[in-house]
Order: structure tokens, then C-alpha cells, then sequence
């Protein structure tokens, strides 16, 4: 087998790869699971310490045990 | 910066470190380009000594930017995205403190051993052999950190993000790692372990992926996370940027030869270098067209929020330059383009349109929330930013453009008799009014970051002023 065998070889098998990997991806089995990886980046926004939102519910729980209380 | 913003899960101490070296370095780059620009209008500005000449700044400038500024960019948002969307604390806090001091001391090393002359003459991996080693021990731990990160996930999927990440951080050790192999002589002289035509081959096959992985597939990483997060939306297609990632990641390996057009190389090869670079417009699109789309829907926000406007026009210049390069990629443009004026000006299209805007947005989004805030000091002040970026962008690549083709042109003009028709010093002449344009061009890219480390400092000061405690009544 020469080179350009092999090339064309690895050529035809590269598309078959690409051409799978296509189909794969828009198959119809796989969008609830990439829905829920588009969403990946807002899935922890509870999590960050802003200061202001902190501040806020620190006074509101201070306010609520106020009215607890009387 | 002191320990007030602790997170409760993430480390956000190696982040911010990071996050500050990026604007830091981000001056210090681009103050240095502007030194080179205007010594190419005044040539006397080298001082006439050693080490201020243009020949040994230029490396200084490429590994400042792209290394120190690029890198410190990736550093801190790769950190960043892969905590937030693995929704777990980095691997270990130990080997990421060790990748920030030693990236900042193979950065040192360069500023002191590049203005001396100690250079491998390799474009783009010019530090010598001691320091090459240090990269290459800085690089594992970078990935033993992120991929460790990965492995530890408590989310089931790897969002897109980190799979550019992950790719530009392991394609970059074999790069680094095979075209820095040499054989040392002293400590600071080495011979490359490869000669004559597969030196250059080895050389562009780095060269190209540094542009490929590191230039481009790092910052798209950074564009997956943060131009949904600033638009409130997620990514148009999460099926296109699977196709995206394999197709970019299988092409662009395959692009160095047009580097080498017209050269020692075998002309298969550089033929071949052509066709893989005109098949690399598709990915490259493909990626574009995903995040502006992103957008749609969401248009609206551009008036009002200028660090998405960072983040859309970096992917207009993105879009702009991923078309230019295929193109200047075709034998018979690169017959004319190559070796002139055009070529620096696509690269800072890509450069300075691409990676530093998409850097810029993403930090304006970034920084504030590393230190306990909403919102940056100034929203003003990045509208301020993005003008003088976006315009002196435009006079750089434009005032190139006409350089490019100018000098291009005067190189091939020939007599009837077949002799050159110009010399090479007038084609030199011809540049200095267009050297004067992207002087000004620099100026307002400098300018821009000087704001943005006056807007930073501001954020940071004002997070740590917010820290104080809230006085508790009895």
C-alpha cells in the first residue's frame, strides 16, 4: 500500500468520523441532556457572596425576629 | 486583597491573582508595542543601545501580550468557568498557587533574558532552555489542576467551556514541549533538536497551534461561558459547538505550512497547508455564528451594556480575521501579503480585535464578582474603553492594509529590462505615514487599559470598603 492509499484511506475515514459525529450531536435521543449542559453556567447562581444581597438578607432576618419577638 | 471575599466552595484567591496580572500585564504589553511603533516612525527612540533595540523588544512585546496577558487571561477564567460549571472546588490550591508564581516567574525571566539578546530564535518560544523547562513543569501542573478539577465534577455533563479549555491546555504542552526540544550548550545558549526545513516545518506547526490553541481555542472557552452568562441566555446551539469543537480542534493541526509558502518546504506540504487553511473558515464561522446568535432576542442589551458590546465585537473581529487568514493563506495572496505590513495587521486583528476584547469583556464581568460586587466601579468608564479599543483597532488594521499592499506591490513592481523598479528603502519611506496611523492606533489601546486599571482598582478598592462590618446595634 503507498502513500496516497493510506491518505485516502485516512481521508474517508475522517469524513465517516465528521459525518457521525454530525448526526450525533443534532440526533433527536440527545437535546434534553444538551439543554441541561446549555444551562450549565446559570445552574449555581444562588452560590456567589455579592455584599448587597447579603447585607439585605442579614437585615431582613434581624427584621423578622423583630416581629417574632413582639 | 485580603481574604474578606472567601467563597464557601470555590478558590477565588488564585482567580483574582490572576485577574489583577491580566490588566497588569495587559499595560506592560501593549506600552511595550507602542515603544516598537514608534520606533519604526522614529528609529532613534532605540536609544542606540543593545538592549532597547527593535530586535530584542519585538520578543518582549510578543511574550509580554500574548503570554503574560493572554495567559494570565486564561489562567483566571479557565479557573473560574471550570469551578463554577463543575460546581466544585479546583483539584488542589497548593498546584494552583503554583502555576500563578511560576507563570509570573518564567514572565520575569523573559524580561530580563529577552532585552540581553538570550533567545532560541524561535518566533513566539524564544526563552532559552532553563526556562522552557520551568514552562513545561508550570503547564503539567496547570493541567493536572484543571483536569483534576474536571474528574471531581458533581454536575454530569462537562459544559463546552471546559472542553476548549481542556484542549488548549493539552495541545499546548506537546507544542511547547516538542518545538523547545534542544540540545543545551551553555545555560543560556541551546541548538535546536531538529534541522533545516523540519526545524521551520516543527517551528509553524508550533507557531500556527499557539495561534490555533492558545489564541483561539483558550478564548473561546472564555467566549462559551462568558457571553451567555452577560447575556443572560444560553448558547444558540449546544449541538453546533460540539460539531465546532471536534471540526476546529481536527483542522487547525494541519494549518502551520502556510507559514511557509514559497520556501524550502515541499511544495505538497504547503499546498496542503492551503487547502486545510481555507476548510478552517468553516469551523471558524461555525463558532462565531454560534455566539452571535446567542444574542438574538437579546440585541437590545448592546445599548446599555458595553461589556457585552466587548464581547460581541471581539467575535465581529473574530468572524473578520478567521475570513482574512484562509484567505492570505492562497498561495498567489500570500505571493503578495507575505513578509509585509498586512501580515502584522491580521495578526492584531486577531490580537487586539479578538483576544484582548473577549479578554476585556469577560474580565469586566469576572472582576466585580471576585470581589464581593455586582458591577464594576464605572459602567461609563468601559463604554469609555470599548470606544477607544474598537477605534484604535480599526486605525491599526487599516493604516496595515494599506502598508501591506503598498509595500507588496513595490516589492514585485519590476522595469521592462526586468529590474526591480523600487528599492527596498523606498518601500520603507512609502510606510512612514501609516506607521504614524497605528502609532495612534496603540496609543488609544494603551489609553483603554490605563482607564480599565483605574475602573479595577476602583471595584477592588470599593469591595474591600463594603467588607467592612456592619456596626450590630444591641
Amino acid at each position: 500500500m503507498d502513500n496516497g492509499i493510506v491518505n485516502g484511506v485516512i481521508i474517508i475515514l475522517l469524513i465517516i468520523a465528521f459525518a457521525g459525529l454530525t448526526m450525533w450531536a443534532y440526533s433527536k435521543r440527545r437535546k434534553p441532556d444538551f439543554d441541561e449542559a446549555a444551562n450549565l453556567p446559570f445552574a449555581d447562581e444562588d452560590e456567589p457572596p455579592h455584599r448587597d444581597q447579603n447585607a439585605s438578607r442579614e437585615a431582613d432576618s434581624r427584621h423578622d425576629k423583630g416581629e417574632r419577638n413582639t | 486583597m485580603s481574604t474578606a471575599f472567601e467563597h464557601p466552595t470555590y478558590n477565588y484567591k488564585v482567580v483574582r491573582q490572576f485577574a489583577i496580572m491580566t490588566v497588569v500585564w495587559g499595560i506592560v504589553g501593549m506600552a511595550l508595542g507602542v515603544v516598537l511603533a514608534s520606533q519604526l516612525v522614529w528609529p532613534e527612540l532605540n536609544l542606540g543601545l543593545p538592549w532597547t533595540s527593535f530586535g530584542r523588544l519585538r520578543p518582549l512585546h510578543t511574550n509580554a501580550v500574548i503570554f503574560a496577558f493572554g495567559g494570565s487571561a486564561l489562567f483566571a477564567t479557565s479557573y473560574y468557568v471550570v469551578q463554577r460549571t463543575c460546581q466544585v472546588r479546583l483539584f488542589s490550591d497548593k498546584l494552583a498557587a503554583f502555576t500563578f508564581w511560576g507563570w509570573q516567574a518564567v514572565i520575569l525571566s523573559a524580561v530580563v533574558t529577552l532585552p540581553l539578546g538570550l533567545t532560541s530564535t524561535k518566533e513566539y518560544a524564544e526563552l532559552e532552555w532553563p526556562i522552557d523547562i520551568l514552562l513545561a513543569v508550570v503547564w503539567i501542573s496547570y493541567a493536572i489542576v484543571f483536569l483534576g478539577t474536571i474528574k471531581l465534577r458533581k454536575t454530569s455533563h462537562i459544559y463546552v467551556a471546559n472542553w476548549f479549555f481542556a484542549a488548549f491546555i493539552i495541545t499546548v504542552a506537546v507544542l511547547h514541549i516538542v518545538n523547545s526540544a534542544s540540545i543545551p550548550v551553555t545555560s543560556t545558549y541551546s541548538v535546536s533538536l531538529y534541522a533545516g526545513a523540519i526545524d521551520a516545518m516543527t517551528q509553524w506547526w508550533y507557531g500556527h497551534n499557539a495561534v490555533g490553541f492558545f489564541l483561539t481555542a483558550g478564548f473561546l472557552g472564555m467566549m462559551y461561558y462568558f457571553v451567555p452568562k452577560q447575556a443572560e441566555r444560553p448558547v444558540y446551539s449546544y449541538r453546533l459547538s460540539i460539531v465546532h469543537f471536534w471540526a476546529l480542534i481536527m483542522v487547525y493541526m494541519w494549518a502551520g505550512p502556510h507559514h511557509l509558502h514559497y520556501t524550502a518546504l515541499p511544495n505538497w506540504t504547503q499546498s496542503l497547508g492551503m487547502v486545510l487553511s481555507i476548510i478552517l473558515l468553516a469551523p471558524s464561522w461555525g463558532g462565531m455564528i454560534n455566539g452571535m446568535m446567542t444574542l438574538s432576542g437579546a440585541w437590545h442589551k448592546l445599548r446599555t451594556d458595553p461589556t457585552l458590546r466587548f464581547l460581541v465585537v471581539a467575535l465581529s473581529f473574530y468572524g473578520m480575521s478567521t475570513f482574512e487568514g484562509p484567505m492570505m493563506a492562497v498561495k498567489t495572496v500570500n505571493a503578495l501579503s507575505h513578509y509585509t505590513d498586512w501580515t502584522i495587521g491580521h495578526v492584531h486583528a486577531g490580537a487586539l480585535g479578538w483576544v484582548a476584547m473577549i479578554t476585556i469583556g469577560s474580565m469586566y464581568h469576572l472582576i466585580p464578582r471576585l470581589f464581593g460586587r455586582t458591577e464594576m466601579h464605572s459602567v461609563n468608564l468601559i463604554a469609555v474603553h470599548f470606544w477607544l479599543a474598537t477605534i484604535g483597532t480599526v486605525l491599526y488594521i487599516a493604516a496595515m492594509w494599506v502598508n501591506g499592499i503598498l509595500q507588496g506591490l513595490m516589492w514585485r513592481a519590476v522595469n521592462p529590462d526586468g529590474t526591480l523598479m523600487y528599492t527596498f528603502v523606498e518601500s520603507v519611506e512609502a510606510s512612514g505615514p501609516g506607521y504614524i496611523v497605528r502609532l495612534i492606533g496603540g496609543l488609544c489601546w494603551v489609553a483603554g487599559m490605563l482607564i480599565m486599571a483605574f475602573n479595577v482598582y476602583m471595584t477592588v478598592r470599593r469591595g474591600e470598603g463594603a467588607r467592612q462590618p456592619i456596626p450590630q446595634t444591641a
